[in-house]
């Protein structure tokens, strides 16, 4: 429409630019060439375009299963019921958060989660280091054989060594207390000890001999030389270790059912039986229909389960995305 | 330490001993722990799984019956066979994907970037929340498959038309899709770390000698990601297999506690669980090993 009712010279004028245009680009076509695909010193716009087009894409499939619990957690039963409302629920309603924050008994089981998961991670992580420390820096027979048994410890499925852990535990009256975690910790059998393991291999290798010789032959016990230079030399993977430790144990549902049910009881384990907590504090039959529970209240109690580790992962994010390359997990 | 040791050898054998005594004091603690807490209930479970248990109040009741829980487990137990199958098929199918995904991610976010940072932040975010139980709350509420693709019509027809031994893992890549990719998330870490290590200057002498940057990628950099990309599928397979949500794990645990099963028989099909997944660490070993004379 405005094309028409444009006037003729206005339109040869345009036209004269155009060719204006594609003259200079013409005269300049290998500066072209280089922006838009790219030189030796820097990569092409198309190319940049393309992937960062690409990088938010698999980024909103990756974010979409939070986005989705997020915006359901906040609709209210009219929204849920109204299938106009997909994104964007017409009140912000809290209403699901209260009852989920009740049915999950919130304060009770969030600080049963963070002692679950902070005191068997801290002494899995130190057991980790001292027997790392004795692979780097020690040479004895059978060593080879430990490392294959430290793989060996990775990959057998839980499974096939809880059932008589779990009779011990019973037998010696540790099952549901922490101890039931933090004794195989203790022995380097924590969840995925061979991987921290296998990290301060990696970082006390990497570490210089040289300051250690020299305290040796300064007379100091290699007990202190571990202490003294070792562990404070190797801080950033102690921290690393223990946040992911921290997270994992956060996490592990298979092992903390059978160990703490019945004792403790975390916030994951609190989750998995939602359905049969809010019965107990909502009755089927005596309460109204806005009391019933759906999925919003469910996906309200799934993003207050991990909203602490979000709250952790934000304010820490430093030291789990640089992680890697600082400890050297990629193992060679 | 070595030209020492052949100048003085009276020296180097004290002082070897020394050094292996020093050594087991460290990694003793390690020892007892594997003993206690690994080896001997390893042992205890593989004798459950050859008897008929019974937990009663006062103790454990066991009759020994041989092979017959394994025998049980793999010739008349219908669902444990069909889920050991579709366990090994879903990770066969899942692993190559986590691979290739992880190493895509990777590949672009070791690009110089802006807001790479962000992006990393993103990739590695489903770590931290994967659990169990956040897990079977959000595929039970349809979350984890790609936003309108699995319920679409022409999917459906296309999966009709497709033969009964495909139709499973095709299925599965549909619905658990994005749960495929949550998996990534330490993958796309160690990808990076081995990508940052490859050295700058072999790219330039490569680009020197006129080779274009898709060359570069497949003569210079998958070589170079051989070891991590061994490391990576064991990680990949190691973390699907333990899983709680898994089915057959879940299967497992619901035997344990069964009258009908029981004890033993849970044990006899957790080594008969943990037997494919040798199997499958095995083939992917054999699969993704680092061959010809590099080294990494």
């Amino acid at each position: 429409m405005t094309i028409l009712s444009l006037k003729l010279p206005t339109l040869l004028t345009l036209k004269a630019r155009l060719e204006q245009a594609a003259a200079f680009l013409y005269r300049h076509r290998d500066r072209v060439r280089g922006f838009l695909l790219g030189t030796r010193s820097h990569y092409g716009l198309i190319f940049t375009v393309v992937v960062y087009a690409l990088l938010v894409a698999i980024g909103f499939v990756y974010l979409y299963p939070l986005l989705f619990m997020l915006v359901t957690s906040l609709k209210s039963p009219t929204d849920l019921l109204n299938p106009m409302v997909q994104w964007v629920p017409t009140e912000l309603y809290f209403g699901n958060y209260v009852r989920a924050f009740r049915v999950l008994d919130y304060p009770r089981t969030l600080l049963n989660s963070v002692i679950v998961s902070t005191v068997p991670s801290v002494i899995q992580v130190i057991a980790c280091s001292i027997v790392a420390y004795g692979l780097a820096r020690y040479s004895f027979p059978g060593k080879r054989l430990l490392f294959v048994l430290i793989l060996a410890t990775f990959i057998i499925p839980p499974q096939n060594t809880v059932i008589p852990q779990m009779l011990t535990y019973r037998r010696l009256g540790l099952l549901g207390r922490i101890w039931s975690l933090v004794l195989p910790a203790l022995g380097g059998q924590g969840f995925r000890s061979a991987i921290f393991i296998l990290i301060f291999y990696q970082t006390f290798l990497a570490l210089p001999k040289v300051l250690e010789e020299a305290a040796r032959l300064d007379g100091a016990s290699d007990l202190r030389v571990f202490l003294q230079i070792a562990v404070p030399a190797a801080l950033p993977a102690y921290i690393v270790s223990i946040i992911f430790s921290i997270v994992w144990y956060w996490n592990e549902t298979y092992l903390t059912v059978i160990f703490l049910e019945g004792g403790i009881q975390t916030l994951p384990m609190q989750l998995s039986k939602f359905v049969q907590a809010y019965q107990n504090l909502y009755p089927p039959g005596t309460v109204n229909i806005f009391d019933r529970l759906n999925e919003a209240i469910k996906l309200a109690g799934t993003f207050l389960n991990i909203l602490p580790l979000l709250v952790m992962y934000f304010v820490l994010q430093r030291w789990f995305v640089e992680s890697v390359e600082r400890t050297g997990i990629a193992g060679e | 330490m070595k030209a020492k040791a052949s100048a003085r050898p009276r020296f180097s054998l004290r002082y070897r001993t020394r050094q292996a005594l020093q050594g087991y004091g460290f990694v003793a603690l390690w020892i007892v722990g594997f003993v206690l807490f690994t080896l001997t209930p390893l042992v205890e479970t593989f004798r459950y799984s050859l008897n008929k248990v019974i937990v009663s109040a006062t103790g454990i009741e066991q009759t020994f019956i041989a092979w017959q829980n394994y025998t049980h487990a793999l010739f008349t137990d219908p669902t444990f066979v069909e889920l050991l199958i579709e366990y090994a098929v879903e990770t066969v199918v899942s692993v190559p994907i986590i691979l290739i995904f992880s190493m895509i991610i990777a590949l672009f976010l070791n690009l110089k970037l802006p807001f790479r940072g962000l992006f990393r932040t993103v990739f590695f975010l489903p770590v931290v929340i994967t659990s169990g139980p956040v897990i079977r709350e959000l595929v039970s509420q349809g979350a984890t498959s790609v936003p309108q693709v699995a319920s679409s019509p022409v999917v459906l027809s296309f999966l009709e038309q497709l033969p009964r031994v495909l139709r499973g893992p095709v299925e599965y890549l549909l619905t658990s899709f994005i749960l495929i990719l949550w998996f990534s998330g330490v993958q796309i870490l160690i990808y990076l770390a081995s990508l940052q290590k490859i050295d700058r200057s072999i790219y330039e002498a490569a680009a020197i000698d006129g080779a274009s940057a898709w060359e570069a990628f497949w003569k210079i950099t998958l070589p170079s990601l051989s070891t991590a990309n061994v490391v990576v599928a064991i990680y990949t397979v190691i973390t699907l297999s333990h899983f709680s949500e898994n089915k057959i794990v879940r299967y497992i645990y619901a035997q344990t506690y069964d009258i009908k099963g029981g004890i033993g028989y849970a044990s006899a099909m957790s080594f008969l669980y943990f037997a494919t997944l040798a199997l499958i660490l095995l083939l992917i070993y054999v699969v993704l090993r680092p061959r010809g004379g590099r080294t990494g």
